[in-house]
């Protein structure tokens, strides 16, 4: 397994500007207030939580309820927005880099993990940036983020190389079908307002087979695949593994 | 998250989840939780009682089968396995004053076992001590149980509380649960209102010996003044045959009994027993207890959630108040385990959402089935009386409406935690 490295860059210089750390800190709180705008998130992340641990605790051989049962495995999460994921991740024992484009989700992020003491690392980065160096991990993780992708086949590449000998990938995203169109974009963007309108482009979503085929070549196959479900009587999400019309998430290896 | 709680006096003492009161739903939540490895520190009032002493108090709990398996699920349980085997419940009589029609609950009707145990709370407490002490004392403990230490300020922000001890240490903890009874302190300091009910009925409690065994017989005899019920009971030394009463009064009758000599008021507990027991002679003093239900508007503010008695208190008619807290304390525990285990926030605002979500419905359901019972049994109006006993005809002659109370008296319905199914957190 490739070993944890940390990726603690001081961007700032050692001349941390306080007015700034205080704003990235209120964006903070607003990525990680559960009744506040990513609520919806809030409800899903266990969920993809619960999927990624359980995976990743089948594929290395762990016992889920251990404490620190990723202790050991590195790990990076593309597309890492305010840490929502990261941050739990870390605390499970893992070694993990939080990526994101977008600087001030890093910003953000690390803001948050310097408040709650979580071991997380992040990097304002692309996942080819890291391809470019070289960088391996046992953990890959793109949820939400292959949908908003501009080239699917080059994402899909740099996963597999970003994966370790013997590593897995985990993807969570939004299938192709007239349900999804109505959920997640109407339902989500409209009716509910969860999200931005436009955030989504209905044209970009992927069915599973269509991901798998991405992967495939690249020597992966998929292993583990599941819908997600809303109900919208209890307000929460859950795993239903019939039912992979709109939210779903799979896990990968390499190997037949 | 945090490793073991630092032990040093004087230094802010930091764990995932600070407990406020080591009663039964206090303690045993300290002990679930700390045993699937959760950090966590509780803040305890008391001193566990030693028998023979002025705080020692013959007080008993009639605990159902879903809360021993709560109890199991917590280690507790081998601690006070002897003497609770000797207060198991094998059958439920239940009469109705003058009524011929009987309502009889056997544990074959459901099948698992004892349908519950009688047991001193003093046997509790030294069972939860124990097991505390047991867990503090394992390499890497997770529990840190102090006694005797109040809380004296309590602050709550968005990451977590920290709490003011009455020795002068702090605890910072993720999550604060008020399991401090009735007159919560944490309740007051969130500003969580109650509602409130008295029925003008006193409980009278004392412990009996009697001639004849007591077979693991309960009875519930439904009296125009309230309900009287025998437990059974293990026997002690000098008492081969024990059995529990909990009487519950009008208030203007109360002292009427309450201070009557012995030897009188056993022979007013002879008659309303029935002959079965033989000769009753009370071996402890007499308890009164105000009967009423008390229900916290919510369970839950930020980082804070309350269990036990500092939620709801209710009327003792079918033994249900310790129990329900035992559920608390199982839903509870669950929702902060899974979070954890997941590398989420213990203390969140979903996990207590989840808590509360998961509570609240089924204690308001059980106290309004529970208000009804007394409002219909306590009542001597002819058409009422006929209606009950219509009724309880009616339950008995069909066996799954039965099983159903049975199982909700027993804690076994609903969407059951894992602790209460008897499976490890």
């Amino acid at each position: 397994m490739a070993a944890p490295q940390p990726d603690h860059a001081p961007r700032a210089g050692g001349t941390v500007d306080a007015d700034e750390v205080a704003r990235f800190s209120a964006i903070a709180a607003e990525w990680w207030d559960p009744r506040g705008k990513f609520r919806p998130l809030h409800g899903y992340n266990p969920v993809r939580l619960r999927y990624i641990r359980d995976a990743a605790c089948r594929h290395f051989g762990r016992d889920p309820a251990a404490p620190e049962p990723l202790r050991g495995l590195s790990a990076v999460d593309i597309g890492c927005g305010g840490g929502l994921l990261t941050e739990p991740l870390s605390r499970l024992g893992a070694g993990i880099l939080g990526i994101d484009a977008a600087e001030r989700n890093v910003r953000v992020a690390e803001a948050h993990a310097a408040e709650t003491g979580a071991p997380a690392t992040y990097r304002a980065c692309t996942a080819e940036d890291l391809v470019a160096e070289g960088r391996r991990f046992d953990l890959v993780l793109a949820l939400e983020v292959v949908e908003h992708v501009a080239d699917v086949p080059l994402f899909l590449g740099s996963l597999a190389a970003l994966t370790a000998p013997g590593g897995m990938i985990a993807m969570a995203t939004i299938n192709r079908t007239p349900k999804a169109f109505a959920l997640a974009i109407v339902g989500a963007e409209y009716v509910l307002r969860w999200l931005p309108r436009g955030t989504h482009d209905w044209r970009r979503f992927l069915r599973p087979s269509e991901l798998a085929a991405g992967l495939r070549p690249h020597g992966f196959s998929v292993r583990g695949l599941t819908g997600v479900v809303y109900n919208p009587l209890t307000d929460t999400f859950s795993e239903n593994p019939r039912d992979l019309g709109v939210n779903y998430m799979l896990w990968a290896s390499r190997g037949p | 998250m945090t490793d073991a709680p630092a032990l040093f006096p004087g230094s802010e003492i930091a764990a995932d989840v600070l407990v406020v009161g080591g009663g039964l739903s206090g303690l045993t939540l300290a002990c679930a939780l700390a045993g699937a490895g959760v950090p966590v520190v509780c803040a305890d009032r008391d001193l566990p009682a030693v028998p023979g002493t002025d705080a020692f108090d013959g007080r008993t709990t009639a605990l159902a089968l879903g809360s021993r398996r709560v109890l199991e699920g917590a280690g507790v349980w081998p601690y006070m396995a002897e003497a609770a085997e000797g207060g198991s419940i094998w059958d439920i009589r239940v009469a109705d004053k003058n009524s011929p029609l009987f309502l009889h609950y056997d544990h074959q009707d459901v099948g698992l076992g004892a349908m519950g145990h009688v047991v001193d709370n003093a046997t509790i407490r030294h069972a939860l001590a124990e097991r505390a002490r047991a867990l503090s004392a394992e390499a890497g403990g997770r529990l840190l149980h102090l006694a005797p230490v109040a809380v004296t300020a309590l602050a709550r922000d968005a990451g977590g509380a920290t709490a003011e001890l009455s020795d002068g240490r702090r605890v910072r903890a993720r999550l604060v649960v008020g399991a401090d009874g009735k007159d919560s302190f944490c309740r007051k300091h969130a500003g969580i209102g109650v509602t409130r009910l008295r029925y003008g009925q006193t409980a009278l409690i004392c412990n009996i010996g009697h001639e004849k065994p007591h077979h693991g017989i309960a009875l519930e005899h439904f009296l125009p003044s309230g309900p009287f019920a025998v437990l059974p009971l293990c026997p002690v030394e000098g008492v081969p045959h024990r059995s529990s009463i909990v009487w519950s009064l009008r208030d203007d009758m109360l002292a009427l009994y309450r201070d009557l000599p012995d030897a009188a008021f056993a022979r007013e507990l002879e008659r309303r027993a029935g002959p079965w027991l033989g000769t009753i002679r009370p071996v402890t003093r007499r308890w009164s207890w105000p009967l009423g239900v008390m229900h916290a508007e919510r369970y839950v503010d930020d980082r804070l959630a309350l269990v036990g008695e500092a939620a709801h208190a209710m009327h003792p008619i079918a033994g249900q108040g310790l129990n329900m807290g035992l559920r608390d304390v199982a839903a509870l525990a669950e929702a902060v385990v899974d979070a954890r285990r997941l590398g989420l926030d213990p203390g969140g605002a979903d996990v207590l959402a989840r808590y509360q979500r998961w509570r609240r419905f089924d204690n308001v359901s059980l106290i309004a089935v529970t208000d009804a019972l007394t409002r219909l049994f306590s009542n001597d109006i002819a058409p009422l009386r006929l209606a009950r006993d219509l009724g309880m005809a009616a339950v008995h002659r069909l066996p799954p409406l039965k099983r159903l109370f049975m199982r909700h008296a027993m804690g076994m319905v609903g969407q059951l935690p894992r602790l209460i199914r008897g499976e490890p957190l």
